[in-house]
């Protein structure tokens, strides 16, 4: 049988946060479930789970996506990078101690694809506008409406001033 | 969300991709997967077999050869407002693209899949009637190219066939190009309640209409002033849906809002 055969399930490799995986995994299986389920990583959250929220936004070979709209078996021999990559070594990363100091989350759910959203605007524009911030977090939804903190958040992590008091 | 159990083939030739379309019933195309991944969870679509176009590269190329841009159906909308082809020859492509839905949307979507999927919300349909695009769809027999008004046939129906596949999508090279688009969307860069695009290159001037009808809806002004686009859009007669968002006749009035507005930003592009 040719790999390019159709099948049900098929043996994939991925690494995630630099760990290697190997697993043999259902065609219907998303990226989310594969990631919470069978990886037990559960920092990407699933919050609406129709592709609106954001919250299991996470990074494939350096591309954000939302990984409730693709299947793990697409992920086959990619890089991934999720939330739990982010505190190396246990010591938060200036975006996640942003966060923290400016008060950016109120019940966390939305937090992890947020982060990974705003990462991956960071990497391509290290010092957003507010404009730029405000497009880069257009996929992530807050349902607190914390949006002003997240966006301070972002522009303290980039080394610039902001407004709010502490 | 549980999907209904499906199978999955990753060709690495849009040959062998056709070739798996075509000896499955029930096998379906996916390209991005913004659409198709969410409508299969809520069971709207059911394919048995899943062709996985994202491995094969050779259709997400953009180039411009002569006086034509050509666009790989599988080219995401990031990589069309990053693509320097896109932006000499026909700019308006990457502007449009920019408005589609957020970051992570764009990465992943593409052009072939917005145009396959022809849901008459969808942005891309009436920019390319606008823009006079032809269409190249691979089949077991060959290669075929059809025109914008052949290739958009219904609402999520178009012109590729069972067993075909939509690999490429033309439009005109044009430096400096007098083309324009305007929507009115629920919230910034979300669904369209109506939209319009419009072109001065060509046989213009041009308006097509979107959110109408079932597919985008050409109107041919006779001049490019307000009252000819104004004319020409309540001579097409539109019966456009009623919806939660609009009513019927407030979506008409946006019918014309948008084509005067598309107009007018085509004109001042062109100068």
């Amino acid at each position: 049988m040719s790999t390019q055969d159709a099948t049900a399930s098929r043996t994939i490799i991925v690494e995630v946060n630099g760990e290697r995986y190997e697993r043999e995994v259902d065609a219907r299986r998303l990226l989310i479930h594969f990631l919470r389920d069978d990886l037990d990583l559960t920092g990407s959250h699933i919050g609406c789970d129709t592709g609106n929220c954001g919250a299991c936004s996470l990074l494939l070979d350096g591309t954000l996506v939302k990984s409730c709209m693709l299947l793990a078996v697409q992920a086959d021999g990619s890089k991934l990078d999720t939330v739990e990559g982010l505190a190396a070594g246990g010591e938060l990363d200036p975006l996640q101690q942003a966060f923290s100091d400016h008060h950016a989350l109120q019940c966390g759910y939305c937090t992890p694809g947020m982060l990974m959203s705003a990462t991956a605007l960071l990497r391509t524009t290290p010092r957003p506008s507010e404009e730029e911030i405000r497009k880069g977090l257009q996929g992530n939804i807050c349902r607190c409406t914390g949006y002003w903190n997240i966006i301070e958040a972002v522009k303290a992590a980039s080394g610039q001033e902001v407004s709010v008091d502490e | 969300m549980l999907l209904r159990e499906v199978e999955y083939a990753r060709p690495s030739s849009a040959a062998e991709a056709v070739r798996l379309l075509d000896s499955r019933d029930g096998a379906r195309a996916l390209a991005g997967g913004q659409t198709l991944v969410n409508v299969m969870k809520a069971r709207a679509a059911s394919p048995d077999v899943l062709v996985d176009l994202n491995r094969i590269d050779d259709l997400r190329l953009i180039s411009v050869s002569g006086d034509t841009l050509q666009i790989g159906a599988m080219a995401t909308y990031t990589q069309i407002m990053a693509a320097s082809e896109v932006e000499v020859s026909r700019p308006i492509l990457g502007e449009v693209s920019a408005q589609i839905a957020d970051v992570q949307v764009r990465n992943r979507g593409t052009i072939g899949g917005n145009v396959c999927s022809n849901d008459p919300t969808n942005h891309l349909p009436p920019l390319l009637v606008a823009l006079e695009a032809t269409f190249t769809i691979l089949g077991s027999g060959g290669e075929r190219v059809v025109s914008a008004k052949e290739f958009f046939l219904g609402v999520y129906m178009t012109a590729v066939g069972e067993g075909e596949l939509l690999t490429s999508i033309s439009v005109p090279a044009a430096a400096n190009a007098a083309d324009g688009f305007a929507s009115i969307t629920i919230g910034r860069d979300g669904t369209c309640i109506v939209n319009a695009a419009a072109s001065l290159e060509g046989e213009s001037p041009r308006v097509a209409i979107g959110c109408v009808d079932a597919v985008p809806v050409l109107v041919r002004p006779g001049g490019t002033d307000e009252e000819s686009v104004h004319q020409a859009v309540q001579g097409a007669r539109l019966e456009p849906p009623s919806d939660v968002h609009a009513s019927a006749e407030y979506r008409l009035h946006l019918a014309e809002i948008c084509a005067v507005r598309a107009l007018r930003q085509a004109e001042e592009r062109g100068r």
